[in-house]
C-alpha cells in the first residue's frame, strides 16, 4: 500500500524530496502534465484546458528536528522543525541527513533525577541526538548544521483495521490524491503535493497562485482524541466516525455553500463524516482561501490520533471514505457545476 | 554467533521481571555450548557450570551473575473505550514513554500506542509539566468489547524498539541493562575455552533483578561461590549529568570500589587489567551498589564480592546506549581472573 511506504520517508519541511521522488513515480501516468514549482511544489495536472479549474491539495512535509550544531561530547544540538510538543521527543530512534544516519534521542537515566526533576518535561535545551559519536571531530564527518531529523517508524497493523506509524500527517492526504488521479474526470484537475506546511502554510499560497484554480479541496489529516480521560466535548474527530468536514480553525472559516456541498455528497453516497470539533490549528485552506482575490477551499481530514508523533494511528476505513468523499465532490463538480 | 547479533536478539526479546522465559530461551540456547552442566533453579536463574582443573573438593567456586530481566508495563484496568491503564515493573519515567509503540501480551501479542491527554486539551503550563504515569494509557485501537476478550489485568506490556548500530562500535536497544552483562559472561566463557582455569565457574544468567536483586539472593545462596562477581552496567557520560558522576563509552568496563566490594577481589582486578593492558576505569559506590552484587555479598555467612560494568547512556529508556568494545573487554577481563583464582587466594580474603 502506498501510504505505507510514504509514511515511512523521511520528510521533515524542507527536506520532501524523498517523498516527492515517490509521488512523482505514483503519479507518472495518471496524469498529463507534471512539474514542480521553485519551492518544491509537486503538481499533477489532467484535463487541462477544461472548465471548472479544480485543485487538490495535500501537504508532502512532517514535522522533525534540524541539526544546529555540536557539543564537545559528539552530542548534536537539535531544533524543532513544526509544532512538536518536546516531551514525545524521549527516548525515540531518529536518522539524521541525506545519508540517513541513525541515532537516538536519550534522556538522563531515572536513577540519577531528583524527585522534583521528575515532575518537569524536559526542555529542549537538555535534549540532543546521539549518533553514537564520541567527539565533536567524529561527529563532524556524520552529521552537518542543516541536517534534517527524521523520526523513524515502520508503519504497521494495529487493532481494527488500523494503521500505526509516523507521518500520516499529511502522507495519508497524498495518498489520497494518488488515487483519486487514478480515475477521469469532466474538469480541469490538479493535485497539488505541497511543501513546508508544518512550519506556515509556506507552500500553498505559491501553489494557489500557480494554479489559479476556480476551487480548492484540502485533504488532510487531523487529531482524534477519542481517547481515555477525554470527554465527549474534547473529541475534535473520532476514529473512524469518517472523514472530517473542517467548519472554521485558526486560519480558515468553511463558507457555509462548501459545508453543505460537501455534506450532501456525503450524504448522498452514504460515507460517514463528521465536523471537526476545534477551532484551532490550521491548514493550507488559510493561505489558500486568501489567495488571488480569494478562492473557494473546502478542507476533509482523515482523523488522526496521536498526531505529530512517531506512533500516529489512523483507521484504514476512514481513509477509504476520504478517498470515496473525494471522488464525490469532483463527480458532483463535473457533472453540476460548482457549488453555489 | 557474533556478539552483536546476540546482543540484538536477545535485547528485542521479552523478559520484563517475572517473566523471563522468553529470555531465557534464548541466553541458555547461545551459553550451554561453553558450560558441562546448565541448572534453572526454582526462581528461574539459569546457571551454566563450567568445570575447573583443580582437584575434586578443593576447586574455587567463582559466581558471575547478570540479571536477564528488563523493566516493562502490566496493565491494572481497562478503561471504558478499551484504553488499557498500567503499572510500572521496575523504575520507569514515565516521560520516556510517550508517544511509543508497545507489544501487549494478552490472548496473544498485540500492537499498541501509549497515549497522553490530547495537546489541543493542554495549555502552555500542562507542557512544561511531564507526563505522569497514571495519565498515561495504551491504545490498542479495538473497540472495549473486543479489548475486554484478549486482555486481563495483569498482562504485560513492553516497549517495541529494534536495535540499532550507530557510530564505530556504539550499539542502541531497550534492555541492554542487562542483557550486556550477560553478553559479557558469553564472551567471558568463550574466552575460557583457550584458557586453563582450577576454579569451577557458574554463570549465572539471574531473574528480577530490576524488583530487588530478587533471582541473585536465591541463586547465590544455591551455588554457594567463594567469590561472586556481578555484571551490570553503569551509568555513561550523557548530557545534564556531572562528569565525575558517570563512566566513558568505550573506555572499557568500570570496576567498583567501595564498600559492598571485597577490597581484594577489587585489587586484583584492577591489577590484571593493568597487567593484560586492558581498557578499563574505575567507579566508587558509597554504599551497597544497586546490583546482583548487594544480594550476593551478605548470602549465607558472607561472600567476596566484585562489580564489573559496562557504562550505558539513558539507563532504563528504550534507547540505551553501550560501547561493544567494553563488553568484549570485560570478558576479557573476567577470563583472565577467573585463570588466576587459587585457592591460596580465596584463603587470602578471610585474612583481614
Amino acid at each position: 500500500m502506498l501510504l505505507r511506504r510514504l509514511a515511512e520517508a523521511p520528510g521533515v519541511s524542507g527536506d520532501e524530496g524523498e517523498v516527492r521522488a515517490i509521488l512523482r513515480e505514483e503519479v507518472e501516468g495518471r496524469a498529463e502534465e507534471i512539474f514542480c514549482d521553485a519551492m518544491g511544489n509537486l503538481y499533477a495536472r489532467k484535463g487541462k484546458g477544461k472548465k471548472p479549474r479544480v485543485m487538490l491539495v495535500a501537504h508532502m512535509d512532517e514535522v522533525g528536528l534540524i541539526v544546529t550544531g555540536y557539543e564537545k561530547s559528539g552530542l548534536l544540538r537539535i531544533d524543532k522543525v513544526g509544532g512538536i510538543d518536546n516531551r514525545v521527543l524521549i527516548s525515540k530512534p531518529v536518522v539524521v541527513g541525506k545519508d540517513r544516519v541513525p541515532g537516538v534521542i536519550g534522556a538522563k537515566a531515572i536513577h540519577l533525577q531528583k524527585p522534583a526533576e521528575r515532575k518537569k518535561a524536559i526542555p529542549l535545551e537538555n535534549i540532543f541526538v546521539d549518533i553514537g559519536a564520541r567527539s565533536q571531530d567524529e561527529a563532524e564527518k556524520m552529521a552537518k548544521p542543516g541536517d534534517y531529523v527524521s523520526f523513524t517508524a515502520k508503519t504497521v497493523d494495529i487493532g481494527d483495521n488500523c494503521l500505526c506509524g509516523k507521518a500520516f500527517d499529511d502522507r495519508a492526504g497524498c495518498a489520497v490524491l494518488v488515487d483519486v488521479l487514478k480515475e477521469d474526470y469532466d474538469l480541469e484537475l490538479t493535485a497539488v503535493f505541497t511543501v513546508q506546511e508544518e512550519v506556515g502554510l509556506r507552500g500553498a499560497g505559491v501553489a494557489a497562485y500557480t494554479v489559479q484554480p476556480d476551487l480548492a479541496l484540502v485533504v488532510e489529516s487531523t487529531s482524534a482524541s477519542d481517547v481515555a480521560g477525554t470527554k465527549e466535548q474534547g473529541h475534535v474527530t473520532k476514529l473512524g466516525g469518517g472523514p472530517a468536514i473542517t467548519l472554521m480553525d485558526s486560519s480558515y472559516i468553511a463558507p457555509q455553500t462548501m459545508v453543505n456541498f460537501l455534506v450532501k455528497i456525503a450524504e448522498k453516497l452514504a460515507v460517514p463524516y463528521q465536523f471537526r470539533h476545534l477551532a484551532t490549528a490550521s491548514t493550507d485552506a488559510g493561505r489558500i482561501s486568501q489567495s488571488l482575490e480569494g478562492i473557494m477551499t473546502g478542507v476533509i481530514s482523515v482523523p488522526c490520533r496521536y498526531i505529530h508523533s512517531p506512533a500516529c494511528i489512523i483507521s484504514q476505513e476512514d481513509w477509504h471514505n476520504t478517498v470515496r468523499l473525494v471522488k464525490g465532490v469532483l463527480n458532483a463538480i463535473a457533472e453540476g457545476g460548482l457549488p453555489t | 554467533m557474533e556478539i552483536r547479533r546476540f546482543l540484538a536478539d536477545i535485547c528485542e526479546t521479552h523478559g520484563i521481571s517475572g517473566y523471563e522465559h522468553n529470555v531465557s530461551a534464548l541466553v541458555r540456547a547461545a551459553l550451554c555450548r561453553y558450560a558441562d552442566e546448565v541448572r534453572q533453579d526454582k526462581m528461574g536463574n539459569v546457571a551454566f557450570y563450567k568445570r575447573g582443573e583443580g582437584e575434586e573438593g578443593k576447586r574455587p567456586r567463582i559466581l558471575l551473575s547478570a540479571h536477564m530481566d528488563e523493566i516493562g508495563l502490566m496493565v491494572t484496568k481497562i478503561e471504558e473505550g478499551g484504553f488499557l491503564r498500567f503499572a510500572p515493573v521496575g523504575g520507569i519515567d514515565p516521560r520516556t514513554i510517550v508517544g511509543q509503540e508497545v507489544i501487549l501480551f494478552g490472548r496473544e501479542a498485540m500492537p499498541g500506542v501509549i497515549g497522553a491527554k490530547p495537546p489541543h486539551l493542554t495549555s502552555e503550563e500542562d507542557r512544561e509539566k511531564g507526563h505522569e504515569m497514571e495519565t498515561l494509557y495504551i491504545d490498542l485501537a479495538l473497540p472495549e468489547q473486543k479489548v475486554r476478550k484478549l486482555v486481563a489485568p495483569g498482562d504485560l506490556a513492553m516497549i517495541k524498539r529494534e536495535s540499532l548500530a550507530l557510530a564505530g562500535n556504539t550499539f542502541a536497544a531497550k534492555a541492554l541493562d542487562d542483557r550486556a552483562g550477560v553478553a559479557v559472561m558469553l564472551c567471558c566463557l568463550r574466552g575460557l575455552e583457550k584458557m586453563r582455569h582450577n576454579a569451577d565457574v557458574f554463570a549465572v544468567a539471574t531473574v528480577q533483578e530490576e524488583v530487588g536483586v530478587r533471582g541473585a539472593t536465591v541463586s547465590a545462596y544455591g551455588i554457594v561461590p567463594d567469590i561472586g562477581i556481578a555484571i551490570d552496567v553503569t551509568h555513561g557520560d550523557m548530557p545534564g549529568v556531572p562528569e565525575h558522576e558517570t563512566s566513558q563509552l568505550g573506555k572499557g568496563p568500570a570496576i567498583c570500589l567501595g564498600p559492598n566490594i571485597h577490597p581484594k577481589v577489587g585489587a586484583e582486578l584492577l591489577r590484571l587489567a593493568k597487567e593484560h593492558r586492558i581498557p578499563h576505569q574505575t567507579e566508587v559506590s558509597p554504599g551497597p551498589t544497586g546490583t546482583d552484587a548487594r544480594a550476593i555479598q551478605v548470602t549465607r555467612g558472607g561472600i567476596p564480592a566484585a562489580l564489573v560494568s559496562i557504562p550505558l547512556r539513558y539507563m532504563h529508556t528504550s534507547v540505551e546506549l553501550a560501547d561493544l568494545e567494553d563488553i568484549k573487554q570485560a570478558g576479557r577481563l573476567l577470563a583472565y581472573f577467573i585463570a588466576t583464582v587459587d585457592t591460596a587466594f580465596v584463603e587470602g580474603l578471610k585474612c583481614y
